[in-house]
């Protein structure tokens, strides 16, 4: 009887009604606190593509962490949302706003279709069929027109947000970023300390139980996958206005390794992990870039060592230190 | 053409070219059955993805390169040495990391290995750069037939009849002997094929050797048609993934069909709609999918 | 965030004159040589692209001129995500002056437009597009040394005029591809020739034999490959195993360098016709700069993506030593004011699209019996004069340019 990937998972913390274990809160404040410092402190561009990376992962981290599902096609969510935003805002001339949120619900929708086909397989299966359709994806980005094909859409404008605000003063746009990326990071949290994220835990630990209690157990799989595509919408959307580009990149199979990465790295299942583990991923990147192929390399032995040795991640064994859910 | 004689064609390609680009998809069909062949007889037999399959690919084909570069030791020689030298390398790899995983789930195997193939892969880039080092078509196999409707290199046509010697000699040597009966017994019940005192341990490390042995032995035949270099195997690897998807993860039978079949597939696509001839497989794999959750020929999870 | 640099070219502060660091910002000029040091294109560009800014700075004699130049590095990874990360980085934060080489036509224009945005310098020699001094022409660019028109017209032309007049493409499936073909295509048509078919391959691919078999069926005396790097070079490997040479058809490499002949060897790559604007062995000072440049590359010759990182630099720095001022706009008019003058291309010019111009050259590639020595590669098949060999002036919609 093998053990599963559940197993390896902190267990998410007992639903408290309407309120935020303490450690939890005073967690988050620390998280918000030195996000808010940050830009003074970093170059701000840098910890932008950190915020959405960490957006990103966190709603990849919903499906693998809370519903167990390994997906290896969540960049088609990232990129694509990254092509509708970008073109809207630089072809149709949409504010910013309407631009993110045209992307968000392309993906949303892009995550309903694709969910609705895949959600009855799981395991290896799940994860070979959704990198099967975000290779499809991949092709038709490749073949369409308005997506620029390598060359990607450049030049998106930045505008104004909500008519106020000037996107293309860095502060400006940092902040902005950091309250999508925070709310983003509740969504996730409210979803999965709620009912319905109970549910998913019931699912996750016994189906065919939960099923018996009456539980449309695929409907909240669904549902899930939804949330989890949606906002990586989000985070692909926020990336494209924030350098002005959407590209290949973002649709490659090799993206969907990397977010896998970041969630490994930071701690599959936890609330802050993903974050964590995409500060450390793409500040690696920013590190190693001068170093070409070790940068590859470095990230192999990451996953080797995690995989082997640290698989509860950063955030999960802190969390075990201090024997409090993280 | 003397007039009057008309070409049949099919949607606006003359049949002859036809045939031609069925004979090139038998032989990209060669390349996917060994690879698929081994990433089958691994999963099959250790429950292991092996994600690492494309990169121990590419290195089966640097060792040709060194063992030619370094030895002197031409193709034949590669052959044979250079598939032992990668299955000794998977050996390590099983003993040193792979072993500990076989109580966790799948996915935690697949991510080790992703981590494995780009570390592989990383290393060689890294000495090699990426644009490809030459390895000449051994002296014996130049040249080619006049078929007619096409001119066939004669190590293409090496490379099929030799690819479905490996296939068809692995699927006997797994479905046919005795040993193979263990291997497979292995997997269903290792206690108890254990109680029978076979050494069930050394038996998977042993596989796995053999089938990442399979992959360097396809990167020799490669080596003298596509250029040696780090990147060969990298969208290899989700193709032939896959074709082993579509034939049935466990199915040896089903990786060698499908693997031949989808590279006629391929074929027909690179004619009648060549920019899609690298996406086919993976819409096809998501109908199969679809349709047979566990592939076309495999068992159910 | 610090992006550590790997290669600081200092100069003693012992002879410098205090009113040439006046109006250069921060008293240094600052040269980041951007472009792929690892992947497909690293032979091109790569590290011998900063050997070749290196060898611009030592011969421009900055210690002399009492000017603080410095190098950094970094590697695109051919992604324009990538690309304009650093880009911003080493302008916002590391107060990089201008930005060199990048090749890959997609990073290149990410960087065109953010160099444009904040004012600084941009001199392109690896990149293909000849939109960089067309629609997208900017201010704040100069485009070196070659450029898909370039190319089209140099090799197409060219063979069609000497009875290479029915084509088939071999097309890479993108944006850069589809360039290529369209202009080859163009060219040949224009100039009497017709093109017979086209096939469009993925980007990347392995494996061309189907490909080649559609080539071989068309009966097309030349098959154009309107692809780069890799693809060509496996193009042309599967061509010899398929006898394409053997059975009277001969390739033309769109977009080949020096590089990918050696490392597909003379054997392989023998016949094959392309264009270029610079090649080791054309005369006595081309061949002496380029020993210097193989010496510290492990014997590898330059190519002319190299060569022209080496004269963008060098004209670069005579520019901002003339204006004493390391402005980003005002030095790139600065450089189109002066005429250019070095060892690798001769005497040229760059235009108000920023276009430098200079002759572009149609060469054969050896077989292996005629090469006399190492790199010993091209023969001359014909010598494109600079009015001839860029697109003209006002046929490319570049805002910059008075009508």
């Amino acid at each position: 009887m093998t053990a599963t990937v559940k197993d390896y998972v902190v267990a998410p913390p007992v639903f408290v009604a309407a309120a935020w274990p303490r450690h939890q809160m005073l967690a988050f404040a620390v998280m918000v606190g030195l996000l808010v410092i940050a830009p003074f402190v970093a170059y701000p561009v840098f910890l932008m593509k950190a915020l959405c990376f960490a957006l990103f992962a966190c709603a990849f981290n919903l499906l693998i962490g809370y519903v167990g599902l390994l997906s290896f096609g969540h960049a088609a969510f990232l990129g694509t949302a990254g092509y509708v935003s970008a073109h809207s805002a630089k072809v149709w001339g949409l504010p910013p706003e309407l631009a993110i949120l045209a992307g968000t619900a392309t993906a949303a929708g892009l995550g309903l279709v694709i969910g609705a086909l895949t959600i009855r397989s799981r395991g290896i299966y799940f994860a070979n069929i959704t990198l099967a359709f975000a290779q499809m994806v991949f092709f038709f980005s490749v073949q369409a027109k308005f997506t620029g094909g390598e060359d990607g859409i450049q030049a998106v404008p930045q505008g104004r947000l909500l008519g106020v605000l000037d996107l293309q003063q860095t502060y400006t746009l940092y902040f902005v970023v950091l309250a999508i990326f925070l709310i983003g990071f509740l969504v996730v949290y409210r979803a999965i300390h709620s009912p319905f994220g109970q549910v998913l835990k019931a699912v996750r630990e016994n189906e065919p139980r939960a099923i018996s209690l009456g539980y449309r157990a695929e409907h909240y799989k669904l549902m899930a996958f939804v949330l989890s595509a949606t906002l990586s919408g989000l985070a692909g959307g926020t990336k494209a206005l924030v350098f002005q580009l959407a590209s290949l990149t973002d649709v490659h199979w090799t993206m969907s390794g990397e977010v896998v990465l970041m969630t490994l790295l930071g701690g599959l299942g936890t609330v802050f992990g993903p974050a964590v583990g995409a500060f450390i991923v793409i500040g690696l990147e920013h590190w190693l870039a001068q170093l070409g192929s070790w940068l590859t390399i470095v990230q192999g032995a990451i996953f080797v060592v995690c995989v082997l040795t640290f698989r509860r991640g950063v955030v999960g064994e802190l969390s075990r230190l201090l024997r409090k859910p993280l | 053409m003397p007039a009057g004689e008309e070409i049949s064609t099919v949607f606006g390609v003359p049949v002859q070219a036809l045939f031609g680009q069925v004979l090139i998809g038998l032989i990209n069909g060669a390349f996917y059955a060994m690879l698929s062949l081994g990433l089958s007889v691994i999963f099959g037999l250790l429950n292991i993805i092996n994600f690492a399959h494309g990169a121990l690919y590419m290195t089966g084909a640097f060792a040709a390169y060194f063992l030619l570069q370094w030895a002197g030791l031409g193709y034949w020689w590669s052959l044979l040495l250079a598939p032992i030298a990668v299955g000794l390398l998977g050996v390590v790899l099983e003993k040193t990391m792979l072993k500990r995983l076989y109580h966790l789930d799948h996915l935690y195997g697949l991510l080790l290995t992703f981590g494995i193939a780009l570390i592989i892969q990383g290393g060689f880039r890294n000495e090699f750069g990426s644009s490809g080092l030459p390895y000449a078509i051994p002296s014996q196999l130049t040249g080619g037939y006049n078929l007619g409707f096409m001119f066939l290199p004669t190590y293409r046509a090496w490379v099929v009849v030799f690819s479905i010697v490996v296939c068809v000699g692995t699927w006997v040597v797994i479905e046919r002997t005795r040993l193979g009966a263990y291997l497979r017994a292995a997997t269903e019940n290792p206690t108890l094929v254990r109680a029978f005192g076979i050494n069930v341990p050394r038996m998977i490390t042993l596989t796995y050797g053999f089938g990442v042995a399979l992959a360097g032995l396809a990167g020799v035949l490669a080596a003298p048609i596509y250029q040696v270099n780090p990147l060969m195997g990298a969208d290899l690897i989700i193709v032939v993934f896959a074709v082993v998807v579509i034939g049935g993860m466990g199915s040896i039978m089903g990786s060698i069909v499908t693997g031949f079949t989808l590279g006629i597939v391929e074929g027909f696509t690179k004619v009648f709609y060549p920019e899609a001839s690298n996406t086919v497989i993976f819409v096809i794999m998501a109908l199969v999918l679809l349709v047979r959750p566990a592939g076309l020929f495999g068992r159910t999870a | 965030m610090l992006i550590t640099r790997v290669l600081v070219l200092t100069i003693a502060l012992i002879a410098a004159t205090a009113t040439a660091h006046a109006q250069i910002s921060d008293g240094i000029v600052k040269i980041g040589v951007m472009n792929d040091q690892s992947g497909t294109y690293a032979d091109i560009t790569g590290p011998g692209s900063t050997t070749a800014a290196r060898l611009a700075v030592e011969d421009f004699g900055a210690a002399k001129k009492g000017l603080k130049v410095e190098i950094v590095v970094a590697d695109h990874l051919n992604k324009p995500d990538v690309g304009s990360s650093i880009a911003r980085q080493w302008y916002d934060a590391e107060k990089v002056d201008v930005i060199v080489d990048v090749p890959t036509s997609s990073v290149a224009l990410a960087i065109n437009q953010i160099t444009r945005d904040k004012g600084k310098a941009f001199l392109v020699s690896g990149a293909a597009t000849s939109d960089l001094t067309g629609k997208a022409c900017s201010p704040n660019t100069i485009h070196w040394t070659y450029d898909t028109w370039a190319l089209a017209n140099g090799t197409g032309s060219a063979i069609v005029k000497t009875g290479g007049d029915t084509w088939f493409f071999l097309t890479a499936d993108y944006a850069f591809g589809h360039a290529l073909e369209r202009d080859t295509e163009a060219v040949v048509v224009k100039n009497g020739g017709k093109v017979l078919g086209k096939v469009r391959h993925p980007f990347p691919t392995a494996d061309f034999s189907s490909f080649l078999l559609q080539a071989q069926a068309s009966k097309a005396k030349i098959i154009g490959l309107a692809n780069a790097g890799a693809d060509t070079t496996n193009a042309i490997k599967q061509g010899a195993e398929f006898g394409i040479v053997k059975g009277g058809q001969q390739f033309a490499g769109l977009l080949v360098f020096i590089s990918d002949v050696h490392a597909l060897s003379l054997e392989k790559a023998n016949g094959l016709v392309l264009t270029e604007a610079f090649y080791w062995d054309l005369n006595d000072k081309t061949r002496a700069w380029s020993k210097r440049f193989a010496e510290k590359q492990h014997g590898a010759m330059p190519t002319m993506v190299q060569a022209g990182v080496y004269s963008a630099v060098l004209h670069y720095l005579k520019a901002v030593e003339a204006l004493k001022s390391d402005d980003g706009t005002k030095v790139i008019a600065k450089m189109k004011e002066m005429p250019t003058d070095d060892p690798l291309f001769g005497k040229g010019v760059v235009r108000a699209d920023g276009r430098k111009i200079h002759p572009m050259y149609l060469f054969e590639v050896k077989k292996p019996a005629e090469a006399k020595g190492p790199w010993d590669y091209y023969k001359v098949r014909a010598t494109i004069p600079t009015e001839q060999a860029f697109r003209p002036l006002d046929q490319g919609e570049c805002p910059l340019v008075k009508k």
